[in-house]
């Protein structure tokens, strides 16, 4: 299989619901946390070595098979606000429809008789990561990644910031993404010796508490 | 771990059970070394047992553990004396605070202890685990502080896990201070808010009925959790404000 | 990509025209054009013209999360559970063109949870003149755009206009009052439709929205056929 379906997959425009969520950004602009190329930058990295880093190894450590029921109960425990569970069931949802109808499979086919109602999406991430043909590595790079270019897409979005100045905020995150990514490898690679409790459950509490507070808005852009 | 140079090892261990005439008995109560528990005033249905730390709190190096085991139909409410506070030791390294808590069918554990305060220099890892089971119920508040008053943070790492009838229902980690992974003060987790805490609540009841996650304030909401628990998270610019969000919490969940 | 054949998995991936069970799904209509073109009200008008003959349900695309749903919640045009909200993230043609995923599963949740239905209407987020509906998601669409919108419109074209399989303009009671000229819309219309139809609508004129439900019930016999 080709090293090149990380691009496909990894693509902005890869269509499978990203765009309408803002990955806690719209709440923390409300907030008035997020201003600027700076601030979102802080709001990036926070983001990263938190949900990112767990998203990261619950994708890769579906990629070297670990059960994905047990991954989906895993990051259940890991995501205590409900709005944030039901934001990453609908994109997981979602996901897997784009999946199945890119690459198409039996283990894709079978994870959606399992999870009508959609399965976390790291999870789902992982095993299209698979079903693409792709390296354990590479889903955690996408995960990572996907961790902080929503939130900077939203907020070019959201305050009209400068494009280049979210994009240059991505770029001056890639070694950071890089040092996420292998840790996130280790945590799986660890998971499929030990069980899930290995992965890593690093949290934000402003990211569960802001998820709640945009849920009960009236008025928003973003569904998350 | 880090290489623990010559730092205290200490465990304090406290089993309470069904005493057959509708009360609960303590028949362990094991202080060890800067952890002393006494059981104090209470009453004879929910004994209740203070966590008097006869030395200061953890430095660099040592590692304490204090575990809980209520038996079936016990309850237990436990406290503590004062906050406990993390100080750099003289040997550089880690120290480490283990928390042990099962709670078995029928039974009930108040665990309500002061602070945690980060003192400034000081590594700490605490890593709380919580066994209920099916028919268990819980209280646990956990609060973070990071720094003395006007003081740079220590390093503080805090996982809390919560298994309900063998399942993880909640897995949190929280690192935060110099030396913990970026943006840990940027907006997306602290936000210069120098206080944090947690308050768990166990019902099996909430399996049925779920708490409606509700907005509390800015700085705090409660959420249902995926089993028979409800959270409540909260921050605060410092330990009073947070200690006042997590009360109000707590009355309105456990009335 | 428009798969218009059957899978064996457990859900529809897009388009596919029938159901699991290999019955004739829904016909889906998208609804888009301009903010403030009436989009909402015709779908409302179509819902009280069509509900007691038809199945049917509608799916909004709102920029700020609920609102359109919300009117037409409190129109009552049709069963609360018959209304569904899909939230875009500030960008309603991405919804209905570039990443259809969350309308998807809109429609197939109504399907799943109201029974079977004859119709859903997908009405699209106000957005400009070239927002037009994913093969994917609909089957056939409405563009809808207002005389006070300006008389020009037709003749400055885009997708909206000159691909739509119907072009509603809307509000010709207004005409006298924003100065717009039906006919010279009309010409121009016909310049970049060619053959495909345009209905000229006033929902206050006692005819309201009875060309739009006929050209719907035409499509739907069409599509059972």
């Amino acid at each position: 299989m080709s090293r090149a379906a990380l691009l496909v997959l990894a693509d902005g425009r890869f269509p499978a619901g990203g765009h309408a969520h803002s990955g806690g950004a719209e709440a923390a602009v409300k907030a008035g946390r997020i201003t600027g190329a700076e601030s979102l930058e802080s709001f990036c990295r926070g983001r990263l070595y938190t949900a990112g880093l767990v998203s990261s190894a619950l994708a890769t450590a579906a990629v070297l098979g670990v059960d994905p029921r047990q991954l989906d109960e895993a990051a259940d425990a890991r995501t205590p606000s409900p709005a944030l569970r039901v934001a990453a069931r609908k994109l997981g949802r979602q996901l897997l429809r784009a999946a199945r109808a890119t690459w198409p499979s039996p283990e894709l086919d079978a994870l959606a008789g399992q999870f009508p109602k959609g399965a976390h999406q790291p999870v789902v991430l992982g095993l299209t990561a698979r079903a693409a043909g792709l390296e354990p590595v590479d889903a955690a790079y996408c995960a990572a990644y996907e961790s902080v270019s929503g939130p900077a897409s939203a907020t070019v979005r959201l305050l009209s910031l400068d494009p280049f100045d979210a994009t240059a905020v991505l770029a001056r995150l890639a070694p950071e993404l890089d040092r996420v990514a292998t840790r996130a490898v280790e945590a799986a690679r660890t998971a499929v010796e030990e069980g899930v409790d290995a992965l890593p459950s690093a949290s934000a509490p402003l990211l569960e508490i802001g998820a709640e507070l945009h849920a009960a808005w009236p008025v928003r852009l973003f569904a998350s | 771990m880090t290489a623990a140079v010559a730092g205290v090892r200490a465990t304090a261990r406290m089993v309470a059970r069904d005493d057959g005439r509708g009360g609960t008995a303590l028949p362990v109560l094991e202080s060890d070394g800067p952890l002393a528990l006494r059981r104090t005033r209470g009453s004879g249905a929910e004994p209740r047992v203070m966590l008097v730390g006869a030395m200061s709190g953890p430095l660099g190096g040592d590692h304490f553990t204090v575990t809980a085991d209520v038996r079936e139909g016990a309850r237990l409410c436990v406290g503590s004396a004062a906050a406990t506070i993390a100080l750099p030791g003289q040997t550089k390294g880690e120290a480490r605070y283990d928390v042990r808590l099962t709670v078995a069918d029928g039974a009930e554990l108040r665990w309500l202890p002061e602070q945690l305060i980060s003192a400034g220099g000081s590594d700490l890892y605490v890593g709380t685990r919580i066994d209920l089971g099916a028919t268990a119920r819980l209280v646990l508040r956990e609060e973070q502080v990071l720094g003395r008053v006007g003081e740079e943070p220590g390093r503080l790492t805090s996982r809390l896990v919560l298994r309900v009838a063998g399942r993880t229902v909640l897995d949190q980690e929280l690192a935060c201070g110099p030396g913990a992974p970026g943006g840990w003060d940027g907006p997306a987790v602290l936000a210069g808010h120098r206080a944090v805490g947690q308050l768990l609540v166990v019902r099996p009841e909430f399996a049925e009925e779920p708490v409606p996650a509700r907005v509390l304030g800015e700085g705090a909401v409660v959420v249902p959790l995926a089993g028979p628990a409800a959270l409540v998270t909260a921050v605060a610019p410092d330990a009073l404000l947070l200690r006042r969000a997590l009360d109000a919490a707590l009355a309105a969940l456990v009335p | 990509m428009h798969l218009d054949h059957s899978h064996d998995g457990p859900t529809a991936l897009s388009a596919d025209a029938h159901r699991k069970d290999g019955t004739r799904r829904a016909l889906r209509i998208g609804l888009g054009g301009p903010v403030g073109s009436g989009k909402t009200a015709t779908v409302a008008a179509l819902c009280r013209a069509l509900r007691d003959e038809l199945s049917l349900a509608v799916v909004t695309n709102d920029i700020y999360t609920r609102e359109d749903a919300e009117f037409l919640l409190r129109e009552a045009v049709l069963p609360p559970e018959r209304i569904t909200a899909v939230e875009t993230g500030a960008c309603p043609h991405t919804a209905i063109r570039d990443d259809i995923s969350a309308n998807l599963e809109a429609v197939e949740d109504l399907e799943d949870e109201v029974g079977s239905l004859d119709l859903i209407l997908v009405e699209s987020g106000g957005d400009n003149l070239t927002a037009t509906f994913s093969k994917g998601l609909v089957d056939a669409q409405i563009f809808v755009i207002d005389v006070a919108g300006g008389d020009d419109i037709p003749r400055k074209g885009g997708p909206g206009v000159t691909t739509a399989d119907l072009l509603i303009v809307n509000k010709t009671d207004l005409a006298p009052y924003v100065g717009s000229d039906l006919a010279r819309m009309a010409a121009d219309a016909k310049a970049q439709r060619g053959e495909l139809p345009v209905v000229f609508q006033s929902l206050r004129g006692e005819a309201g929205v009875t060309a739009v439900a006929d050209w719907v019930r035409a499509r739907l016999a069409a599509w059972t056929a």
